[in-house]
C-alpha cells in the first residue's frame, strides 16, 4: 500500500486540498468557511494517525456490524408512491416531471 | 397534567381499567409540551392528529383490542418518516418537507395503537452530542434548563424526562439515543444491528444507524422495542429473526458484568467514576459480579468512528441536491445550484462531516483512513466478542461526564466528539446497549450502560429492569 505523503509526514491539509475536497462534495463555501474548515479537519485528521500505526493485519475490513448476503425480491409488482406524491416534496415540477437546473449550457 | 406523568404501562392499565381515555391522557401530555415549549424539545406537536389518533384508539378499545401501547402517546424523533407530518432533520434544506411515506416504525406505532404526539427536535441530521447543532434552536435539559440535554435525540430524551410523553423513539449512531437518556435521567435502549427496521430513518451513517426506544423505566421501553421491531423486507439489513420478545427475567445474583479498565480512569470524569462506584457496590450487595476487563482499542473507537461515520454521511447526503425534495438556492447551471444549496442551507457541523468523509473516501486516503478504519472495525468487535465470553454484559458510564452548560464546549469541539467515548463501540459492532438511570452526580444524573452480544437484547432488558431496581 503506497502512502499518502500527509500521513507519513503528518502533514496537514492545504487550503486548496480543503477547497478541493469542498468540490468534490459539492459544497459552496466562503472564504471564511475554508479557513474554519482547514482548521478543524486538521484537528480531526491528525487523530487520524492514532490508527496508522495498528497491527490489524489479521483482520477483514467490516464494512457492517452484520454479515451480509445479498436478497433478491420476487420479480412482482409492489405499490409504490404515486407520481403526484413523489413529486409534491419537489422545490419544482411541471407537467409531472422534476424540474431541475440547467445542466448542459450553451 | 397528572396523567403525563404516568409510565406507559401506568398509563395501559388506567385505560385497561377505564379509569382515563387516551383522549384524556394524550391532552394531558399535549398541554404539558405546550407548557414547556421553552425547553425546545418539539420542532411539530401533531395536535390534531395526535387528538383523532387518541379518539381512534379508544374506539379500537371499545372494540376490544387491547396492544400494550393502545392509546399511548409516543413523540417521534424528526428524523423519522412520518407521512403527513413535517419531517425536518432540524435542517433548513428540508424545512417544510412533508414525507409522501412513513417509515416502518411509524407504520408499527399507528398499526399498535400508539398516538404520535409530535415530532422532536435534534442535532442537524444527527449529527452532535448536545443537540445544538439544530438549525430551530437547541434542546434544553427539563432538570436545568441552562444545560443541554444530550445529543442527538435531546428533543425525545427531553419530551420523556419533562412528562410531555411517556415514550420516545429516537436514533443511535454513535450513541445519539444512550447519551441523552443519561443526560436527562432516563432509559435509552439501543437494540442489535437489523433487529428494528431503518426504512424512513433519514440515514446518516447506514453501518450504525439504529432507532431505539427511549422512556421513564425499562419496562417501557421494552413495550417499545417489542412494538418496533421485526423483519421488513425494505431494509435490506433486516434481520430475519428481528422481533424483540419480552425481557428476560434475570435477577442480578450469578450475573457477570465486565467493567473495561479504559472507561474507568482519565478521561472520565471523577463525578461519574464514584457514581459507578456506588452502583457497582450494590450491584454486587444483590450477588453480582464485577469484574475489571481490559478493551485497549475502545481508545481508538472515536478516531475510527470519526472516520466511518462521516464517510456514510457523505455518501448519504449526496441525495440532498435541491431537486426531488427540499429547498433549493437556484444559482446558475446544474453544478452551482447544488453546491449552492448545500453550502448555504447545511449547518456547519454536517458540512464539517461531509468534507472529512469526502477526505477519507477520497483518491489516496481511501487505504489509509476508511479501509483501515474498517479494520480497526473488526479488530474491535472481536475484542468484545472475546471478553463477552466471561462476562454476561459489558458495564460502563454512558458518558464521561453529565450535562453540561449549552455552549460551554463550543471552543472545544473535539471535547464534543469525546463525548461518546463509552458508546461508540456497541454501534461500531452493532451490539445491544442500553443507558439506565444510576444516581447523581452534582446534582445531575448520571447513566450507566450495559451493553450485550449481539441478538442478547431481551436478556440485556432483563438485566437493565434488575438494575433499575436497585439504583432507584
Amino acid at each position: 500500500m503506497i502512502m499518502p505523503l500527509a500521513i507519513l509526514s503528518g502533514m496537514s491539509m492545504t487550503l486548496d486540498e480543503v477547497r478541493h475536497t469542498a468540490r468534490l462534495a459539492r459544497l459552496e463555501l466562503t472564504e471564511e468557511e475554508l479557513q474554519a474548515f482547514q482548521i478543524e479537519l486538521n484537528a480531526l485528521i491528525a487523530h487520524f494517525n492514532d490508527i496508522q500505526d495498528l497491527d490489524v493485519s489479521a483482520f477483514e475490513a467490516m464494512p457492517h456490524a452484520v454479515p451480509l448476503t445479498n436478497i433478491y425480491a420476487d420479480d412482482a409488482a409492489q405499490p409504490g408512491l404515486t407520481r403526484d406524491a413523489a413529486l409534491a416534496g419537489s422545490f419544482k415540477s411541471r407537467a409531472g416531471l422534476f424540474i431541475v437546473p440547467t445542466i448542459i449550457e450553451e | 397534567m397528572e396523567l403525563a406523568k404516568l409510565t406507559a404501562a401506568e398509563m395501559g392499565q388506567m385505560m385497561r381499567e377505564g379509569k382515563a381515555s387516551s383522549v384524556e391522557i394524550t391532552e394531558a401530555c399535549l398541554a404539558s409540551a405546550e407548557a414547556q415549549a421553552h425547553l425546545g424539545a418539539f420542532l411539530h406537536v401533531n395536535r390534531e392528529g395526535a387528538l383523532a389518533a387518541a379518539r381512534q384508539a379508544d374506539d379500537r378499545r371499545a372494540q376490544g383490542e387491547s396492544q400494550p401501547l393502545l392509546g399511548v402517546p409516543v413523540a417521534v424523533k424528526d428524523n423519522i418518516c412520518t407521512e403527513g407530518l413535517p419531517t425536518t432533520c432540524s435542517s433548513r434544506i428540508l424545512e417544510g418537507w412533508v414525507p409522501p411515506y412513513s417509515a416502518f416504525v411509524a407504520e408499527r406505532l399507528s398499526a399498535e395503537g400508539a398516538v404520535i404526539l409530535g415530532k422532536t427536535n435534534l442535532d442537524e441530521f444527527a449529527m452532535g452530542s448536545a443537540s445544538d447543532t439544530g438549525a430551530f434552536g437547541p434542546v434544553r435539559n427539563p432538570l436545568d434548563p441552562d444545560r443541554t440535554a444530550g445529543g442527538s435525540s435531546g428533543g425525545s430524551a427531553a419530551a420523556v424526562a419533562g412528562n410531555m410523553a411517556p415514550l420516545s423513539l429516537g436514533s443511535d449512531t454513535g450513541g445519539s439515543i444512550r447519551l441523552p437518556a443519561a443526560f436527562c435521567g432516563i432509559a435509552g435502549f439501543k437494540p442489535t444491528y437489523g433487529r428494528v427496521s431503518r426504512w424512513g430513518l433519514v440515514a446518516f451513517g447506514s453501518s450504525l444507524d439504529q432507532i431505539g426506544p427511549m422512556g421513564r423505566t425499562v419496562e417501557d421501553c421494552a413495550l417499545l422495542a417489542s412494538a418496533i421491531s421485526g423483519h421488513d423486507p425494505q431494509d435490506g439489513t433486516s434481520r430475519p429473526d428481528a422481533k424483540i420478545g419480552s425481557p428476560t427475567d434475570l435477577p442480578l445474583k450469578g450475573l457477570t458484568f465486565g467493567l473495561p479498565v479504559e472507561l474507568d480512569g482519565e478521561g472520565i470524569d471523577p463525578s461519574v467514576r464514584e457514581a459507578v462506584a456506588a452502583a457497582i457496590t450494590r450491584i454486587e450487595a444483590e450477588g453480582g459480579a464485577v469484574k475489571r476487563i481490559s478493551l485497549p482499542l475502545i481508545n481508538v473507537g472515536v478516531t475510527t468512528y470519526y472516520i466511518i461515520a462521516p464517510a456514510e454521511a457523505s455518501s448519504n447526503l449526496a441525495r440532498f441536491d435541491g431537486i426531488r425534495y427540499g429547498a433549493r438556492v437556484e444559482e446558475g447551471g446544474h453544478n452551482d445550484s447544488t453546491a449552492a444549496t448545500r453550502g448555504r442551507l447545511f449547518g456547519h457541523e454536517v458540512k464539517l462531516r461531509i468534507m472529512v468523509g469526502a477526505y477519507a473516501l477520497s483518491a489516496g486516503y481511501y487505504d489509509a483512513y476508511y479501509l483501515r478504519a474498517q479494520q480497526v472495525r473488526a479488530a474491535m468487535t472481536a475484542q468484545f466478542n472475546e471478553a463477552m465470553q466471561d462476562v454476561d454484559f459489558i458495564l460502563s458510564p454512558t458518558a464521561p461526564r453529565t450535562a453540561f452548560r449549552l455552549g460551554e464546549m463550543d471552543d472545544d469541539p473535539l471535547a464534543m466528539k469525546l463525548l461518546d467515548l463509552c458508546t461508540i463501540p456497541a454501534n461500531l459492532g452493532g451490539f445491544p446497549s442500553i443507558s439506565v438511570p444510576a444516581g447523581v452526580a452534582n446534582g445531575l444524573p448520571v447513566g450507566l450502560a450495559l451493553t450485550g452480544p449481539s441478538m442478547s437484547d431481551e436478556r440485556l432488558l432483563g438485566a437493565a429492569h434488575s438494575l433499575e431496581r436497585i439504583l432507584r
